[in-house]
């Protein structure tokens, strides 16, 4: 089905980063008319000039019931979801708040909204839970086995589920949930890309967890074109491959050091309260069980193939080369003067037994 | 010298070539002139430069160390890490293949060179040896340079460390979306169906096939068209026999079974040493499955195809165990 791009779109969630990118990238398309960011805060002074073409509601979810249909709505993109609890905003309480009850609202007003033609959905591969049992890769009908015990990931699954009966309720919305896998790029700044940026990297001892990146550019040009073209249903968005904790960790030159389960999880949770750390059960949950999810259906869908997890993994220990200890090319000279310095000895070893033997 | 190697040294056979002439021998501690006798104008080829063998390993082994800690090596979406198991985890397990047990391998022209397979073999012998000889049987065997991708129970995954040492061998967990995802790609996916029934049962059941799970392998082997390829390990059962199973032990530790052997717990660490048996490895001709795609859901077709798997594996068993009538023979 080809129909044209929606001319009115509104997107939540811009006063974090790839929520004003999304907006912007969309202003700047000569096909939308208007863009309209909404958020019940002000975007930061950083934002402000990426978000110069979007007209910034500051209201949240409720208040916006009425105004989604006064601007006459024909595409939402919902990137208020937050990742992590953000202290200064007050917390797990205040990111439970924007992640499920503002979808919930949001969903029950864009259900009024009679011009809605789109819905997209930012949702996370953090969906498929995270079990001993589950298969090495994720499709997108693959179900959770448990309930997830981080909250980002209990969140996510609330939110599908309120999308899961948006669709029902307006089957003529063309609803696209697109699962990311975890962020990264040069410049992007999430939890994940502060772990891997620290100098020494804490990882769960007797675990090797299998990661999956999508770089933030790729991110960006999918939900583009889920705005801008007909894509309904649910996507895994992630770079094709795989590398293991460990292995990105020493890509990254840093040091790690491998804790126990429950110590790291102590520790994790007494840096929270202190306000230096960020590690949840979230991350402590993808470090242990890992998570890999195929993009089959997306490369088909989109006729697009986000670049893969190695690639966009270099593209961030480009951005962050100087908290790196062990660099690749500190480890070739060292290789080199190891190889050296033996060869040396030998020769000498050599040296002597032939002059031993001459005498 | 075989006839083989005589017949190639004939004057007209197309790899004759003249004699080397001898090496000069020093005379009365003199070299003797000429120098370097001429025979027929046959130049003999300069030697080249001897290669220094220690060198060539030990900038391999700097190499190796250097890539691992770099990071600069590949591992597949289960976990597989090829490079270390191929230079780390295989010649360790060698070691045990061919000097401990001194594995002999029959039937290899069974496992297909190229596409999927699905490996169903007779499981024994306590902890899973059987199944790590049997990825280094086909490593070591096979013409076209194959790995097994093992299928695991989820206590292994469970486990911290073993769990990683699994993955990176390329093992994964025994459920249908794994086992088709590799069958898919081409994949020789080896399976054991009766699982921890087959590796704790006492050692007077030995060779005695137990039941064979659901046959959710068969059904994995039938949507993908793969074929079935049986095999039979004989050997495993007298490493370790299980004389008894502290059913309440194992209960507190969350394992299994917890077995008792002449030499464990008693010896402590040094009961964990397996008793040398003599392995013997014989895959069977494979079973095509591409006919029966339809059937993947029916019960039936499912159970008759796992219970013919497991006659086959049962029967060449015993003629493997009549061909080796001393368990610890050479």
């Amino acid at each position: 089905m080809v129909t044209s791009p929606p001319r009115v779109v509104v997107v939540t969630g811009v006063s974090r980063f790839l929520g004003a990118r999304v907006a912007a990238r969309l202003a700047a398309d000569p096909r939308v008319e208007r863009v309209i960011g909404l958020d019940p805060r002000d975007p930061p002074p950083a934002l402000s000039g990426t978000l110069a073409d979007v007209e910034v509601i500051r209201a949240d979810a409720r208040a916006a019931t009425g105004a989604l249909a006064d601007l006459g709505a024909e595409a939402i993109v919902h990137m208020a979801v937050a990742g992590a609890p953000d202290s200064p905003s007050g917390g797990r309480q205040a990111m439970k708040e924007q992640n499920v009850i503002g979808t919930m609202q949001l969903l029950a007003a864009a259900q009024g909204v009679p011009g809605l033609r789109k819905l997209v959905v930012r949702s996370s591969t953090a969906a498929y839970g995270a079990s001993f049992r589950d298969p090495a890769v994720f499709t997108e009908d693959t179900e959770p086995r448990a309930v997830p015990r981080g909250s980002f990931a209990r969140d996510i699954l609330d939110i599908e589920g309120y999308v899961r009966g948006f669709r029902r309720r307006r089957p003529d919305v063309a609803a696209t949930v697109l699962r990311f896998a975890p962020f990264i790029s040069s410049t992007a700044e999430t939890t994940l890309t502060r772990y891997f940026a620290q100098p020494i990297v804490p990882t769960v001892f007797g675990r090797d967890a299998r990661l999956q990146f999508v770089h933030v550019d790729d991110a960006l040009e999918i939900l583009h074109r889920s705005v801008l073209e007909e894509h309904p249903g649910t996507f895994n968005v992630a770079g094709a491959g795989v590398l293991s904790l460990s292995q990105a960790v020493r890509r990254a030159g840093r040091i790690s050091v491998p804790l126990l389960e429950g110590t790291l999880s102590t520790v994790a949770a007494v840096a929270r309260n202190v306000g230096i750390g960020e590690i949840g059960l979230d991350q402590i949950d993808l470090f242990v069980h890992g998570r890999v999810v195929d993009t089959t259906r997306l490369v088909e869908e989109f006729g697009f193939t986000p670049r893969d997890t190695a690639t966009a993994f270099d593209d961030f220990i480009n951005g962050h080369a100087n908290g790196s200890s062990l660099t690749a090319d500190r480890l070739a000279a060292a290789e080199r003067a190891i190889l050296d310095g033996i060869r040396r000895v030998r020769a000498a070893a050599a040296g002597e037994t032939r002059e031993g033997l001459t005498r | 010298m075989s006839q083989h190697e005589y017949r190639d040294m004939l004057p007209g056979h197309a790899d004759f070539t003249l004699p080397k002439p001898a090496a000069p021998v020093r005379l009365n501690g003199r070299r003797p002139i000429p120098e370097v006798p001429e025979m027929n104008g046959h130049q003999e080829a300069t030697a080249p430069d001897a290669v220094d063998v220690w060198d060539q390993r030990v900038a391999a082994g700097l190499a190796f160390l250097r890539r691992r800690l770099a990071g600069s090596y590949s591992v597949d979406d289960f976990g597989f890490d090829k490079e270390l198991t191929e230079s780390v985890f295989h010649p360790l397990l060698r070691v045990l293949y061919r000097d401990w047990f001194r594995t002999e391998v029959f039937g290899i022209e069974h496992v297909p060179g190229d596409g999927g397979a699905l490996i169903v073999g007779n499981h024994s012998g306590t902890v899973a040896l059987d199944a790590l000889m049997l990825t280094v049987a086909i490593r070591d065997q096979h013409p076209d340079d194959r790995f097994l991708r093992l299928l695991g129970a989820d206590l292994v995954f469970r486990m911290p460390i073993l769990s990683e040492l699994a993955r990176k061998s390329g093992a994964t967990v025994a459920c249908n979306p794994d086992a088709e995802r590799l069958m898919t790609h081409g994949q020789l996916v080896g399976v054991f169906p009766e699982g921890f029934k087959g590796i704790g049962k006492h050692f007077s059941d030995r060779y005695k096939l137990q039941r064979f799970g659901r046959g959710g392998f068969v059904s994995a082997a039938l949507r993908t068209g793969t074929p079935i390829v049986p095999v039979a390990i004989v050997g495993a059962e007298e490493i370790y026999p299980v004389l008894a199973d502290v059913k309440p032990l194992a209960r507190l530790l969350g394992l299994p079974y917890f077995p008792i052997t002449p030499t464990f717990p008693w010896l402590g660490p040094l009961g964990l040493v397996p008793l040398p048996s003599k392995w013997l490895i014989q895959f069977c001709p494979p079973i095509p499955t591409a006919h029966l795609t339809e059937h993947a859901d029916d019960p039936m077709v499912v159970y008759n195809l796992a219970d013919q798997v497991r006659e086959t594996i049962q029967a060449t068993l015993h003629t493997l165990l009549e061909q080796r009538p001393d368990p610890f023979a050479r």
